[in-house]
């Protein structure tokens, strides 16, 4: 019962769209010889641009569609024991099936969102008819390549991130229950270390005070605390072990495994912060920038008149 | 010293405080005696705050107390001013020892040794007077209770509660919130209790919040003064002797009509059974005479009932005729059939024409058809259609009835049913979708029975299940197999057949067993599978209104493979050399098993080399998928974490998730979130007091207003998927503006109302009013949230090669 990913859906309706769009965008542009030269000021350049202008149209409704999950709520006949003779009109339960199977689901906007978006990069190089120059004209241009970049790591991001996330928590439910067993495997540490030697104790208090999880943006996204004191206590463990005597190594394996379980799980809880830091970073830059870019296309557009 | 009274009230619950109070009203000497030192005893010991509620709402009070929904504290003060106000003669502190004698002479001796004489005696005593008690040494210090007020009263302390049924383990888990707790328990396992109570029991032992002593029961208790406790717990446990200092003991040991007391009175039980109640006239009048019963002990649970029986026993005592509260509601539905005759006679027409309600007590009838609806259809009226999800039962009292039902063929088959029969008890009992279209044909008079009334009817007289059971089964067959059989060999085929009734896990059959007969499903579904290479394969999932078990009668061969049950399951089972007989004479039949026969060799190659789906669905039966209609799955493989589908659930359910995406197992790539699965039969529904947990027509299973927030379904749901949450009704879902800057989340923070307003139960109602499905599954980006059956997901998973790994 494999999904469809949001790259196959439906059948790869919006690929198959988005390819032809572009294509025939492409064939356009090398048989047109307009006579001053292509640029975004001939029909075809008009064409180009009001066709992107649209697709930025619908990239954008995509941001408002998924911040408003209900935005057609339709009230059915709620239907309630007391009256269960009461019927559904024919007509509108087959609307309402209708609209269950070819009803657009966030999915399939998000798939459209995609296929659009990177064919916005051919339709809108095509419109500008590569002629760049410092002016808000290509800032727009540029933003606009910016946002679909960003848009382009997040899809790598969807499609590769989910898989590692759930082999990374190896049956654990929540990242909530992970932290707890970190720090029931920490208040087993601490006891444990009671009767060893006052260093050991330090190590272990070190290792439960200093081990952070998640943190700065740049902590989140590589994963790592530099000198972890979890780790380091790892590895100070393995040679503090060694000046110790025979009666009290079998208590001081246990105090090590639990080290080095609790070592395995710190990095687990990091990774998991890192995956969804890495599923969500790039939209801190992909959403205010695309504002950005719309406030450039409205002024790219506004200042066109001019040229009339 | 012996006073005398024209009626005598025993018990100042509702019902006796009702009785007396208008007894006094009329200015007939009487007396109420109540055992404890306050009345309404039971509704003090309430927990603080509670809502009572003011069930059932069509029913008009007569009462003089008043009474309409409000909280504990209101109700109590409401009725004290009652009591003054009316001078009702109540005696507290008064236990009745023995009553003697007869209409007109009757005595009554108390406790103390006081006598009373009266000429009526009215019990109202319900079944908390006779609450079980420690019957052990120190069993009455008074540290020992047997009822908890306020679990918040006790912190940091040691508490022992004893008694493995609900109450006792509804009071453990409240205590253990903040104390330590010892929950003992005379039996081995703690089965007595709902499934709910059941499920958080084990969590919160598995925590080890509370700490069980099963097999255990208490040899005597002590007050102890040292250590800060304040007793000490001898209690015998399955490992020796343990004493358990502790602060408090809480004994719920349950509570039963004190029948041995009303026996020694001269009442006479119906039956053996511990819970059942004296059987009583029209009129509230035990079998002896001038001694009535009313309230709970009368079997009428419900406050607003207790308060009119009260009213109506003293009328009835005058010999004046009332009628009953509930008289004008018969009428009006029973005009509705024949708009001239009296309650009385249309009872008696429902009793001759409905042979199944035959059986009934009049207050049975009376009650049932309180809660059904009489219907008239004209020709060709649709009474329900075919995939419907309704789970009425239609007793059919006039008139004839077209049922269509759908061969597998695809053809429409006719049948006519006539007065004197019932339908809809197909998807009553299997908790599924309609297997038939019902039409009028002529013009009918119909009774519609809900679905939570008729299964209380069938579990409560044996008469009705008999009858049930007998029509089901022929329709079982017909429904399982062919529509085609006739009469003749539907009687042969039935020879001997059982019923049999199975938990979910449990095997019907194992490999390798002789086989028995022909399994037809009429509840439930089944799981069959291969153990190959000591490795067991699932190789198909088989839902109700399917056979299976035919190979091995064809064959003639022991069973090749186990079948089990993937949740509760009802089989009819047909014996073998009664179908092996019938195969012989009855081609088609033969034709059709045969074929199916075929099919599933065919089946059982295309699956076998595919080990995995079957270990996933396995997990999926494991986590109680098999009882579901709908369960919203998460593949994990596309699933971004985003949450998308719990704030979407949220601005559709005035800003409250009603599901957790984060919690629930997962198994391969496939996560089982905590959320509602509208299960077949809903737990939820079970003991719902006011019933408003619904199913609609399209199969969701949603709470409809008037809640009362007594929190049994939460408890009861084994699936954590109900809450209770005071929701703020000010919630405004979050505009354009709002959702677009982040406010939709901050939002949510608004939708929790203060803590003075009353909690609700809340659920997935899989949104119901949407016409474009839930918005979990359409707000999905990734499209990793599905919503699937049972039987449609073990088709996917047979179907498509891309399996999850």
């Amino acid at each position: 019962m494999q999904r469809n990913t949001l790259l196959e859906y439906r059948n790869y309706r919006y690929f198959k769209i988005a390819s032809l769009l572009t294509i025939s965008a492409v064939l356009a542009y090398l048989f047109d010889q307009p006579a001053m030269g292509a640029y975004g000021g001939s029909w075809l350049g008009y064409l180009f641009g009001i066709l992107s202008a649209l697709i930025v149209v619908v990239l954008t409704l995509y941001g408002v569609r998924k911040r408003l999950p209900s935005i057609r709520t339709e009230r059915r006949n709620s239907l309630n024991a007391s009256s269960p003779q009461q019927d559904v009109p024919d007509r509108r339960k087959r609307q309402a099936s209708w609209l269950r199977h070819h009803g657009a689901t966030l999915q399939g906007w998000l798939s459209a969102h995609t296929y659009m978006g990177i064919a916005l990069i051919v339709l809108a190089t095509l419109h500008t008819g590569f002629q760049f120059g410092w002016n808000v004209h290509t800032l727009a241009y540029a933003l606009m390549m910016v946002v679909i970049i960003s848009g382009c790591y997040g899809i790598y991001a969807y499609l590769r991130m989910p898989r590692l996330m759930t082999a990374n928590m190896g049956g654990i439910n929540t990242f909530n229950a992970l932290l707890l067993e970190i720090d029931d495997l920490d208040k087993q540490a601490s006891v444990k270390s009671l009767q060893f030697s006052d260093d050991i104790c330090a190590v272990v208090r070190k290792a439960r005070q200093e081990t952070l999880i998640g943190g700065n943006f740049f902590r989140q996204l590589t994963a790592c605390q530099r000198n972890c004191p979890t780790a380091k206590a790892v590895q100070q463990l393995r040679l503090l072990g060694k000046s110790l005597k025979y009666d009290q190594l079998k208590s001081f394996d246990d105090l090590f495994l639990i080290m080095a379980h609790k070592e395995t799980l710190v990095r687990r809880a990091r990774l998991d912060v890192m995956y969804r830091a890495r599923l969500e970073f790039w939209l801190y830059l992909h959403a205010p920038l695309s504002i950005a870019f719309l406030t450039a296309l409205i002024a790219h557009i506004v200042a066109i008149f001019f040229y009339w | 010293m012996t006073e005398k009274f024209k009626i005598a009230i025993i018990g100042a619950g509702p019902a006796g405080l009702s009785a007396a109070a208008h007894a006094a009203e009329l200015g007939i000497s009487h007396i109420l005696l109540e055992a404890a030192q306050q009345p309404a005893n039971t509704i003090h010991k309430y927990q603080k705050g509670k809502l009572v509620m003011a069930e059932p709402a069509v029913l008009p009070l007569r009462s003089p107390m008043a009474f309409a929904a409000g909280t504990r504290e209101n109700i109590l003060t409401l009725w004290h001013e009652d009591i003054q106000r009316h001078k009702v003669n109540l005696r507290l502190g008064a236990q009745v020892d023995g009553i003697k004698g007869e209409r007109g002479h009757f005595q009554v001796t108390l406790s103390s040794g006081q006598s009373i004489n009266a000429e009526f005696v009215v019990l109202a005593i319900g079944l908390q007077g006779n609450i079980h008690k420690l019957g052990i040494p120190g069993g009455d210090l008074p540290t020992v209770q047997y009822h908890l007020d306020d679990p918040e009263e006790f912190k940091d302390e040691t508490i022992v509660v004893v008694g493995g049924g609900d109450a006792g383990v509804e009071n453990a888990l409240a205590l253990a919130q903040q104390n330590r707790v010892i929950l003992i328990n005379r039996e081995e396992e703690f089965s007595r209790c709902k499934e709910g109570n059941f499920n958080l029991l084990q969590a919160a032992i598995k925590a080890g919040r509370i700490e069980p002593r099963v097999s255990s029961r208490i040899d005597y208790i002590d007050s102890e003064t040292g250590n800060g406790f304040l007793l000490r717990v001898v209690a015998k446990t399955s490992e020796g002797v343990e004493i358990i200092p502790c602060h408090h003991v809480i004994a719920r040991l349950g509570a039963s009509p004190p029948r041995k007391l009303l026996e020694s009175f001269g009442v006479k039980f119906p039956n053996s059974d511990i819970t059942s109640v004296p059987e009583l006239s029209e009129q509230y009048e035990s079998n002896v005479p001038g001694l009535y019963i009313i309230g709970t002990l009368g079997g009428c649970p419900l406050i607003k009932q207790a308060l009119n029986h009260g009213y109506e026993v003293v009328e009835y005592i005058l010999g004046n005729p009332v009628e009953p509260a509930d008289e004008p509601l018969l009428k009006q539905k029973i005009s509705c059939f024949d708009a001239s005759c009296s309650v009385r006679e249309g009872l008696t027409f429902i009793r001759h024409n409905a042979p199944i309600l035959a059986g009934l007590t009049a207050l049975q009838l009376r009650e049932l058809l309180l809660e059904s609806n009489i219907l008239t259809p004209k020709p060709d009226d649709l009474i329900f259609k075919y995939d419907d999800y309704t789970s009425s039962f239609f007793s059919i009292l006039e008139g004839e009835l077209a049922v269509v039902v759908k061969a597998k063929d695809g053809s429409e088959i006719y049948f006519q049913i006539k007065a004197g029969n019932f339908f809809g008890e197909m998807g009553l009992i299997s908790g599924r979708r309609r297997s038939a279209t019902i039409k009028a044909i002529t013009d009918c008079v119909l009774i519609e029975t809900p679905r939570r009334s008729m299964l209380k009817l069938i579990n409560s007289v044996e008469s009705v299940r008999q009858k049930l059971d007998e029509v089901s089964m022929k329709r079982v067959v017909r429904n399982c197999l062919t529509n085609t059989l006739p009469e003749s060999e539907l009687n042969y085929l039935l020879q001997g057949a059982t019923i049999r009734r199975y938990k979910a896990g449990d095997v019907l059959f194992h490999q390798g067993d002789k086989a028995d007969g022909l399994y037809l499903i009429r509840r439930g579904s089944v799981i069959i599978s291969q153990i190959t290479a000591g490795k067991e394969d699932v190789l198909s999932y088989v839902i109700t209104g399917n056979y299976f078990g035919e190979m091995a009668l064809i064959s003639d061969k022991p069973r090749s493979k186990t079948a089990r049950a993937a949740s509760a399951t009802e089989v009819v089972l047909l014996k073998a050399p009664v179908v092996i007989a019938s195969l012989e004479r009855n081609t088609d039949l033969r034709d059709l098993l045969a074929a199916r026969y075929r099919e599933n060799a065919h089946d059982t190659k295309m699956i076998e080399p595919q080990d995995k789906p079957g270990n996933l669905f396995t997990f999926l039966i494991r986590q109680g998928v098999g009882e579901a209609t709908d369960v919203l799955l998460i593949d994990y493989s596309l699933c971004i974490r985003c949450n998308n589908c719990e704030t979407a659930c949220a601005n559709t359910h005035q800003g409250i998730p009603l599901f957790n995406r984060e919690a629930g197992p997962t198994h391969s790539h496939i996560h089982l979130p905590t959320s509602c699965r509208h299960c077949e039969h809903p737990y939820c529904m079970l003991d719902c007091p006011p019933n408003v947990i619904h199913r609609s027509v399209n199969g969701e299973v949603f709470i409809a207003d008037g809640c009362i927030s007594c929190g049994n379904c939460k408890n009861n749901c084994p699936y954590d998927a109900i809450q209770m949450v005071a929701v703020n009704p000010k919630f405004k879902k979050p505009g354009l503006w709002q959702a677009l800057t982040g406010g939709a989340y901050q939002s949510e923070k608004n939708s929790i109302a203060g803590d003075d307003s009353p909690k609700k139960a809340i659920k997935c109602d899989l949104c119901k009013d949407n016409a474009m499905g839930p918005a979990c599954v359409r707000s999905c980006p990734t499209g990793a949230a599905i919503r699937i059956s049972p039987e449609a997901l073990s088709l996917t998973m047979r179907d498509s090669s891309a399996v999850l790994e």
